[in-house]
């Protein structure tokens, strides 16, 4: 662990900030928020696991690859358009569930469109890793070159 | 049954993705059982003939894009019948052929798929009903040719002929589509089977000539007319089976193809009769005089290729019924002994290792089969009687007797063109297998070639006699619709025998016969001065302005890469804006100039004092000499347009503003090691000239935004989403709506950029690193 502040702020902020991140998600059809939004929170949360100890650390926490966070993405909000098409409607038309009530949540609108944001969501995560682990690499990578 | 002419697109489409894993499971007999589908698909259509003749016609439509008017309709006619039975028959047996003629190539899979899905696309035109399917079609032909004529692509010589013929049938095409539009915004509809009915309202639009110019441009293209003729030889780099199949038997035919469909909307005009009639027989005359001096037995036949297509072309123009059977006749005939030569001529390259047909002769008692199939295709060719080719042949000269006055040039063509082909026909049909053998100059050992190899020939040249003999088989079937759709009424009443009476044609006809005939035996005359004749003319030559263009073009290219893409960022940052400054003060200049209202009451402390905090912080950051510095300043501004974005009641983005400034600053953190010291790469003059371009940007955004505030908008749609919102997308916040709703398909294209950029950036950055590192150690 490099910094000592830094890396426990981020172990026990990083549930906090993907909880955030979803609430975020979900809550977008209504108020501020959305896939963007969320998904770039969700990427900061990982990122400031890696300022705190190592990127090693932050990648290990995402379990995946970016790039098959990227596909799962984009194949998610192209699924999502399908079921608008199985009623007649073109490609990506909205199709919902009937509004149910939970506990905490209150009405529930589920949707495609819903789907189509997770897939928003899991791109823009998908491409703020990819982009901060490969950057990250070659600044290591120079490091050790200036160490040798 | 309509749907039968989707199943036998399928057939064909299907077999060509099941090509490549057949070819691997059961290597050569792979191709054998791929011909089924194409035979599968002929039986489905001749199953249809009985109904075509009886003058209906088959229609299958499904929607497409039924908002721009374009749907999926496919139509079999008399003419689709002739064109699809040719394109199935022939290439059934061209892909038996290729299981011999390709034994034991390593790509066998992917040629299969090539030109299986060639097959599929050329079914798909002939049968197309639709003119944007139809163009569709097409260049799907002119791709897969692409890939079969340079199907050997480890060599450049094949790559470039590939090229070339790519380029030549492609940019016909692009005119092609241009006119089709054309046509579907003056007839308002794309499907030919209505456009076909509205003549008098195309040629009387003052845009007749346009479309008429614009379709030629793609159908002389496809179909080799001079003077596009140059890239037809040149395709014959392609293996031999591709030769006889696309180059000669059907893709070049496209062309043909589709003046013959449009001949009942776009014909019947001078402007249309003249040109086709007139470039055709150029064609046809340069094409058979060059043809003398090749010495390539595929060279010869694809000058008579290209001979034939150009005499197709002057018939259509012509336009007579005469000339419209003359076609349609000498078309059927063409395809099948065209074919049944190039598969000879392949199976001798194959057992001989040369084409040089100065070298072959007296085969015929090693390769009885072939030469025997040879010479039934090269007499069917040369149009001696009892073939179908004189059948051919006879109605070209009692088309050509019907015309008078200057019109007489083309039948003196139609007869310097015949009696020259059958020459050419002789020499790549009859040369090879008689006279005294030379098989000892041969570079292989010949011997009889496969079964495979001979039976398409063989069944081809048989046909040609039996139609020949037995014409009633195919009159009423096939050849009468045929002569309907092109003339576009009903089915006429023809008759076609070998036996005429004496009379003007026939008389044509022996004079072709002893004029080919002593050609022939004056061959070697001519093979004598054949090179330099050809080096002589080159040139002067389509083919050496189609290298001049070439080379033109790339030159030009490179001239504008060089001035315009200098690798520096710098440059690119001062063309942008330099550019967009000129805009602006046009836009400007032109709404108005400088003046406007000010609002002074919109002022209010905080957002001055926001402001100015950015313009300091853009100072900093413009004269900072530390990338931290830099880097801080330039957040402040981020943070400030986020504010502002708060400011004005827009929280999402300023959320978004604020998450992606932060990500920045940490991004840049990453590479601040890796960057070299800033350090003054400018000259002072450079710095201010830059300053005053800035400064003249900024002052010109500033009075756009002004101007633009008393501008008095439309709010219409935004007022409309937001009302739309809720009840129809269940949310409330219009902007995510507008993301993943109303506008989603915008988002999903935007998400995939995202994703290719995150792609592109780490190639990008590795490929620089490596070769960095590489250098270095």
């Amino acid at each position: 662990m490099k910094y000592f502040i830094l890396g426990h702020a981020g172990r026990i902020l990083f549930p906090a900030l993907i909880i955030l991140s979803l609430i975020v998600l979900y809550r977008g059809h209504n108020l501020p928020g959305g896939g963007f939004i969320g998904g770039l929170m969700a990427a900061t949360a990982y990122i400031l696991v890696s300022l705190g100890s190592t990127m090693q650390a932050a990648k290990a926490k995402l379990r995946v690859d970016p790039v098959t966070l990227l596909a799962v993405g984009l194949a998610i909000a192209i699924i999502s358009g399908l079921p608008g098409m199985l009623g007649g409607d073109p490609f990506l038309t909205g199709e919902w569930l009937p509004t149910f009530y939970l506990p905490l949540l209150g009405a529930v609108h589920l949707g495609t469109p819903l789907i189509f944001d997770v897939g928003v969501y899991l791109v823009v995560i998908g491409f703020t890793l990819h982009t901060t682990f490969f950057l990250s690499e070659l600044a290591e990578s120079d490091t050790e070159e200036g160490t040798d | 049954m309509p749907v039968s002419l989707l199943i036998s697109l399928l057939f064909i489409f299907g077999a060509a993705l099941v090509a490549p894993s057949l070819c691997r499971l059961f290597k050569d007999k792979g191709g054998c059982l791929l011909s089924l589908a194409p035979f599968a698909a002929f039986g489905l259509l001749l199953s249809q003939s009985g109904a075509i003749a009886a003058g209906e016609s088959i229609r299958y439509h499904i929607e497409w894009f039924s908002s721009l008017g374009c749907a999926f309709s496919l139509r079999l006619d008399g003419l689709a019948l002739l064109m699809g039975l040719l394109v199935t028959g022939i290439g059934g047996l061209i892909v038996l052929y290729a299981s011999g003629y390709m034994h034991g190539h390593p790509r066998l899979g992917r040629f299969y798929l090539y030109l299986l899905s060639f097959m599929g696309a050329m079914l798909g035109l002939v049968l197309s009903d639709n003119l944007i399917v139809l163009f569709v079609f097409w260049e799907l032909t002119s791709i897969t040719s692409y890939l079969l004529i340079g199907f050997n692509h480890e060599e450049k010589i094949s790559r470039w002929k590939a090229l070339m013929a790519l380029l030549t049938t492609g940019l016909g095409a692009m005119a092609m589509l241009a006119g089709f539009l054309i046509i579907g915004q003056v007839s308002g509809s794309y499907e030919l089977s209505e456009i076909n009915g509205m003549g008098d309202l195309l040629q009387g639009s003052p845009f007749y000539t346009a479309m008429v110019l614009l379709v030629l441009g793609g159908a002389f293209t496809k179909s080799a007319q001079v003077p596009f003729h140059f890239w037809l030889p040149n395709a014959m780099a392609a293996p031999t089976p591709v030769s006889a199949y696309l180059h000669s038997a059907t893709m070049v035919k496209a062309g043909v193809f589709l003046l013959a469909r449009l001949n009942p909307s776009l014909g019947g005009m001078p402007l249309w009769e003249n040109t086709l009639a007139i470039f055709g027989s150029v064609t046809l005359l340069l094409a058979v005089v060059l043809g003398l001096f090749q010495k390539d037995l595929k060279a010869i036949l694809a000058y008579t290729t290209l001979g034939v297509l150009g005499l197709l072309t002057m018939l259509l123009g012509i336009g007579t019924e005469y000339a419209i059977k003359a076609m349609v006749g000498f078309l059927l005939g063409h395809a099948l002994y065209k074919a049944a030569l190039f598969m000879v001529a392949g199976s001798v390259d194959h057992e001989t290792g040369t084409r040089d047909v100065t070298l072959l002769r007296g085969l015929r008692r090693l390769m009885p089969i072939t030469a025997m199939a040879g010479g039934l295709a090269a007499l069917s060719m040369s149009g001696l009687p009892p073939f179908f080719g004189f059948i051919g042949k006879e109605l070209i000269y009692k088309a050509g007797v019907k015309l008078g006055g200057l019109e007489l040039y083309f039948l003196v063509a139609a007869f310097v063109g015949n009696f020259l082909m059958m020459a050419l026909a002789l020499k790549a049909g009859i040369g090879p297998f008689f006279g005294k053998e030379n098989n000892d100059a041969l570079p292989k050992k010949p011997h009889e070639a496969p079964v495979t190899m001979w039976i398409g020939p063989v069944l081809l040249g048989v046909i040609g006699l039996v139609l020949g003999l037995l014409p009633f088989l195919v009159t009423d079937s096939i050849v009468a619709p045929a002569i309907g759709s092109i003339l576009g009424g009903a089915i006429p009443e023809i008759k076609l025998a070998l036996w005429h009476g004496f009379n003007l044609p026939l008389l044509l006809s022996v004079f072709t016969v002893a004029g080919g005939f002593g050609l022939f035996m004056l061959r070697g005359k001519f093979w004598a001065v054949a090179d330099p004749v050809r080096a002589a003319i080159r040139p002067w030559g389509a083919e050496a302005m189609y290298e001049r263009i070439f080379n033109g073009t790339i030159w030009l290219s490179k001239a504008q890469t060089r001035c315009l893409q200098t690798g520096r960022l710098h440059d690119y940052v001062f063309m942008i804006v330099a550019v967009t400054v000129g805009f602006l003060i046009w836009a400007i200049v032109n709404y108005g100039g400088l003046q406007f209202e000010m609002d002074w009451a919109q002022f209010d402390p905080i957002k001055v004092g926001l402001v100015l905090i950015m313009i300091v912080a853009t100072i900093v950051a413009v004269t900072a000499s530390a990338y931290m510095t830099v880097l801080v300043a330039l957040g402040t501004v981020g943070f400030g347009v986020a504010l502002i974005f708060v400011y004005y009641g827009a929280p999402d983005l300023a959320i978004t503003q604020l998450l992606v400034e932060t990500l920045t600053v940490v991004l840049f953190m990453f590479v601040i090691l890796r960057l070299p010291p800033l350090k003054s790469m400018s000259s002072m003059a450079t710095k201010i000239r830059d300053a005053i371009l800035a400064s003249t940007f900024g002052g010109l955004m500033t009075l756009l935004v002004l101007k633009a505030v008393n501008i008095q908008f439309d709010h219409a749609i935004s007022e409309k989403l937001a009302a739309m919102s809720y009840p129809e997308a269940k949310g409330k916040n219009v902007v995510n709506v507008i993301l993943v709703d109303f506008r989603a398909l915008d988002t999903l294209g935007e998400i995939v950029v995202v994703a290719a950029a995150a792609l592109g950036i780490a190639a990008l950055v590795a490929t620089g690193f490596k070769k960095k590192k590489g250098a270095a150690s």
